[in-house]
């Protein structure tokens, strides 16, 4: 049997089914009699409803229903924040109601106002076209420094300044101290862009409901289909869980924006259940732009003190926080516990000090996006020390080497919450230099001023949080329920496999990673192996995908599962082999009496399961072979490494190009190398899109989505980029079983960074220090005007 | 998309007949614009009436001094047809720069002019060597045709039918496109004619115009150094979250030099 376990760089099972388009999402999904659902959204960002008059609209032809915020008052409730944060001053955030239909006031352009069901998606297009509502404009805000100012528009009478939380994290007074005897003080203004999701699949819904039993179900484009079944049909819908299927079938992409609940999903299961026919609703990629949860969109204020050797002795970060109209499902805990904790990164820094004021505006709600809060973080963290580096005349990989947390040192606590398990980050800068050929880079550098072309490199080293979440801490942190995962591993009588996982996959592979991990623990080959997921219906209570947990605590659930499946079987083997259990061995998929060659095979066992024999005790033990784990992990996991990356300005039109990028990622045991070459390129990729091209857009004075299209809003593509070289590096996580830390994310934390220090080091010559997301043709060349320094000779 | 009735016409003659008869028709070429303007709902035509059908309305063929392409001539065909890239390589290398392979496999020569996009990269060639555009009633000079945003010399039921492209000495035309869309930012078209040197600009402003100083510096040499220190005003240039009009006019010149030295390599 050639090798398919933990490490094998296994093609996914997926791939047949995605590539040749069988894969079967949402949409695709029909079912007889159909309703489709549109929706009928605010074109203004802030404006008092004065009425709706749903009346031509209702006797449009084919129509079967026209939903307002009236209709479904006390009906369906408002849509839940699943983590509440707490303020500095020990007081919850202002969480004001986020009702499914906008109810008084409409808050961004794209809330949803009314709700048409119709025979046919062009008949429920005509008939929204009908609906009249009538708006008293009001002045709207959408830049969250313009929201905190006095006098700025107000969302909402009784959350004062727009201000949701004052949040804060570390020890404000050894701060200070720190600051008090620095030897320079290094200081950063900075942006951190908004972003739109953009998940290649929009997002989708249909729900169908039986009368005869109550009983609902709701296909969704979801990552997490337990949580969504608890948020919408316990607390907006009072619909039990018994009563509640949640599917999410094959997902094309979520990056975050999926792991939030939509009043979508609840108004179209509720329209299902209120006109007993099936209804449907498929977002259009202009209503996505306008509805789906964005991420980032920050503007902070850092500074770092330095001692005469440049040893960071602390860190102070002031960022006001957009978390737009609405408290969205995590919303409020990405620029706050996702985001303070990870302002240590990979050093020493010992004193801390991190204010954060989340704050309301006229914009889509913000949420998780793809690593959620730590691309913020390690963007703040690494251009700051950079600007330092410079400012004190330090090369920029020595500053990083002398506060780097040195090996020896891990288990690190860090002063800000978190404790680090293990990391060798010496050892992933020096693997990223020598592949990046960062000490023959003046030569790269010529060859370019050659073609009139400037070129830049830039380095981070960073570590990240994820593997969400151990509950205990989670719940200290505000979250509202547990955060484990859960497996069920199903051996069937001929002793092949399947695996229920409460993760989920959206592109990841978790159909073949889940599929390894069981082959290597259980020594069954991995197409004897199938995953399944995604139906509350079928897997045990798990919360689904997010924060590069799926490995970490599914995996970890996984394992702990099949420990279980071992035990029980060496129970069987011992009766079989009629030898004591502590002298029955499980190797090599095979419980064989400890220095014996008597032995049974793993399907053997699995069939004495389930057609007992007469030598088993079926008197102490139960027959059948299958087990459940829940897994809480006892921390998170810390991926952490260096990347490098290079790029090249056009000057006469500040055209920036990717030419290099070198990835070395300290994720842990590698489960398949296949998978996490993807993994990290996808992230690198999305975090290259922030850095040179990616903008959501408003205008300042109306309140507009200005890059409301891919006409406008500029997605990084394939001609865009080089070649991405990546390594990984494995100093195995203490906080789990399989050593795993996880590579869903680690590309996007640090690649932003990556690019904007090889951007800025590419203008350095003009005295540039500092360049905004995105690094655009136009801001690029508008920098090099602002400069106005001639470039001091090469 | 509201409903509508479809024609597919098999001659021009016919075609004519269904724009005579009907109130408000709408022609349709490649569909790059008019599918995406019904989809959204922003046009409710009583009919769409398909020139797809009018095959000889897609010919490309070389006429003396001039190269003719039909209106429906795909994109995609102009950037591979071996006459054009022999006449006009300039033209063949601007057709193989529009959008993406599925947008040249289906936007049209005719399509693209009659829409006149301020940011479409066809009107700069037409403009650039001094076409003459032909309908089903007369010949309109380039100079002429485009008249301002999305607007035309075109009466509502006029059809293009063909362009005529005078065969330029050298000509080149170099793009800044829009990151996002691609379209062009500033798109400057540059060519030696028999009638002189023309220089032409698409994106920068609402509708394509020419650059008389530039066209009198190269007519003196034709050198990218002919236009060292041209420039460009900002004023009535366009302006949006991708380029300020500032921007747009320094890259006017910038485009400007790197398609003259494009003419020249
Ligand atoms: C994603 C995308 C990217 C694009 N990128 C570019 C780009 O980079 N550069 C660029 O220049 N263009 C670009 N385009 C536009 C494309 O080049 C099309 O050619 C253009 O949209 C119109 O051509 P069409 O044949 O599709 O016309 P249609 O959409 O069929 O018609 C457009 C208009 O012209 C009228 N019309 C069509 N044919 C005639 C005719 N023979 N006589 C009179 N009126 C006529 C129609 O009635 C309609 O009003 C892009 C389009 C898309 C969708």
């Amino acid at each position: 049997m050639t090798h398919d376990g933990i490490g094998a760089p296994l093609r996914r099972k997926e791939d047949r089914r995605f590539l040749t388009g069988r894969g079967r999402y949402v949409h695709d999904i029909v079912r007889a009699h159909q309703l489709y659902a549109v929706f009928l959204r605010s074109p203004h960002a802030h404006a008092e409803i004065l009425a709706v008059d749903a009346k031509a609209a209702l006797a449009s032809p084919g129509v079967a229903a026209v939903y307002t915020a009236a209709d479904i008052a006390g009906k369906i409730n408002g849509v839940p924040c699943a983590w509440g944060i707490v303020g500095r001053d020990g007081k919850p955030m202002k969480e004001p109601p986020h009702p499914p239909l906008a109810a008084g006031k409409v808050r961004h352009v794209g809330d949803p106002v009314a709700m048409v069901v119709a025979d046919s998606l062009a008949a429920a297009r005509n008939a929204a076209e009908l609906v009249q509502v009538s708006y008293k404009v009001l002045p709207a805000v959408t830049a969250v420094a313009e929201a905190v100012k006095p006098g700025a528009p107000q969302l909402y009478d009784d959350v004062p300044g727009n201000l949701c939380c004052d949040w804060a994290v570390g020890d404000k007074a050894a701060t200070d101290v720190a600051f008090a005897k620095a030897h320079h003080v290094a200081k950063l203004d900075l942006v951190n862009n908004r972003l739109v999701p953009n998940a290649m699949e929009s997002r989708a819904a249909l729900a169908e409901y039986e009368p005869s039993t109550g009983e609902y179900t709701l296909f969704t484009s979801t990552q997490l289909p337990h949580v969504a079944r608890v948020l919408l049909g316990v607390l907006m819908l009072g619909i039990p869980e018994r009563k509640f299927r949640v599917v999410a079938p094959d997902v094309g992409g979520g990056f975050g924006s999926k792991q939030v609940v939509y009043a979508e999903e609840a108004l179209v299961t509720w329209a299902a259940g209120r006109l007993e026919r099936p209804v449907k609703w498929v977002a259009e990629r202009s209503e996505a732009f306008l509805s789906d949860a964005q991420g980032r969109d920050h503007v902070t204020h850092a500074e770092l003190a330095l001692d005469r050797d440049g040893k960071f002795l602390g860190l102070r970060v002031s960022t006001l926080a957009n978390i737009g109209g609405y408290v969205s499902t995590f919303g409020p805990n990405i620029p706050t516990n996702l985001y303070g904790p990870l302002l240590a990164g990979a050093y020493t820094t010992p004193a801390i000090h991190c204010e954060v004021k989340v704050v309301f505006s006229n914009t889509v709600p913000t949420d998780a996006y793809r690593g959620a809060g730590r691309p913020e973080a390690t963007f703040v963290l690494e251009r700051l020390v950079d600007v330092a580096a410079h400012e004190l005349g330090l090369d920029r990989v020595e500053i990083r080497r002398r506060n780097l947390i040195p090996k020896d040192a891990y288990p690190y606590q860090t002063p800000v919450m978190l404790q680090y398990d293990t990391g060798d980050h010496a050892a992933t800068l020096a693997k990223a230099l020598e592949l990046s050929a960062w000490s023959s880079f003046a030569e790269r550098r010529a060859a370019s001023a050659a073609r009139g072309k400037l070129r830049g490199i830039g380095l981070v080293t960073y570590i990240e949080a994820c593997g969400l979440a151990p509950s205990r801490i989670a719940q200290q942190l505000g979250a509202r329920g547990g955060i484990f995962e859960s497996a069920n591993i199903r051996v069937n009588p001929s002793g092949d496999i399947s695996v229920i996982t409460g993760a989920h996959s959206h592109g990841q592979g978790h159909e073949t990673v889940f599929a390894q991990l069981v082959s290597e623990l259980l020594g069954v080959p991995c197409a004897n192996v199938e995953v399944i997921h995604g139906d509350t219906a079928r897997s045990p209570f798990g919360l689904g995908t997010y924060g590069s947990r799926s490995a970490a605590v599914g995996g970890a659930a996984i394992a702990k599962a099949a420990g279980k499946i071992i035990d029980k079987g060496k129970k069987i083997a011992s009766a079989l082999l009629e030898a004591s259990e502590q002298d029955i061995e499980f190797k090599n998929g095979a419980f064989t009496v400890a220095g014996t060659d008597r032995s049974k095979s793993f399907a053997e066992i699995a069939g004495a399961a389930y057609t007992p024999p007469p030598s088993y005790p079926l008197e102490t033990l139960e027959p059948g072979l299958e087990e459940t784990a829940f897994y809480d992990p006892v921390n998170f996991t810390y991926p952490g490494g260096c990347h490098v990356a290079e790029v090249e300005v056009d000057p006469e039109t500040g055209v920036t190009v990717l030419v290099a990028y070198t990835a070395v990622d300290d994720i842990g045991t590698v489960l398949n190398p296949l998978l996490v070459e993807g993994q990290v390129h996808g992230g690198v990729v999305q975090g290259v899109g922030q850095a040179l091209c990616e903008d959501c857009v408003y205008d300042p004075a109306s309140g507009q989505l200005l890059s409301g299209s891919f006409m406008d809003y500029c997605m990084p593509r394939a001609d865009d980029l080089p070649l991405i070289v990546s390594e990984t590096a494995c100093t195995p996580s203490a906080h789990n079983p399989i050593g795993v830390k996880g590579c869903g994310e680690t590309g996007t934390i640090a690649s932003p960074a990556t690019v904007m220090n090889a951007v800025v080091d590419a203008l350095a010559q003009y005295g540039v220090t500092h360049v905004d997301m995105p690094a655009s043709p136009q801001r690029v060349w508008q920098a090099i005007q602002a400069a106005r320094l001639r470039p001091v000779a090469e | 998309m509201y409903s509508f009735a479809y024609y597919r016409p098999a001659s021009l003659g016919e075609a004519r007949a269904l724009l005579g008869q009907i109130e408000e028709a709408s022609l349709l070429a490649g569909g790059q614009t008019l599918i995406p303007t019904l989809k959204q709902r922003l046009a409710s035509p009583d009919a769409v009436i398909d020139l797809k059908g009018i095959g000889a309305l897609a010919a490309i063929e070389r006429k003396g001094e001039a190269l003719v392409i039909g209106a429906l001539a795909r994109h995609a065909a102009v950037a591979a047809s071996p006459v054009v890239r022999e006449a006009i390589p300039a033209l063949a290398a601007l057709a193989d720069g529009i959008g993406d392979p599925q947008v040249r496999n289906r936007g049209t020569l005719g399509g693209s002019i009659a829409n006149n996009d301020p940011a479409a990269d066809y009107p700069a060639a037409l403009l650039g060597l001094g076409a003459t555009v032909t309908t089903c009633e007369r010949s309109i000079p380039a100079d002429n045709f485009f008249t301002g945003l999305f607007a035309t010399d075109l009466e509502p039921d006029e059809i293009v039918t063909a362009v005529s492209f005078p065969i330029p000495r050298r000509a080149a035309y170099v793009k800044f496109p829009n990151p996002a869309s691609r379209f062009a930012i500033v798109g400057v078209f540059v060519a030696e004619t028999a009638a002189g040197v023309r220089v032409a600009v698409t994106g920068a402003a609402p509708c394509v115009f020419r650059l008389p100083p530039a066209e009198a510096a190269l007519a003196r040499a034709f050198a990218p150094e002919s236009l060292d220190g041209l420039s460009i005003a900002a004023d009535g240039l366009n302006s949006d979250i991708h380029a300020v009009a500032a921007y747009r006019a320094h890259l006017v010149a910038v485009m400007a030099r790197r398609a003259v030295r494009q003419a020249l390599a």
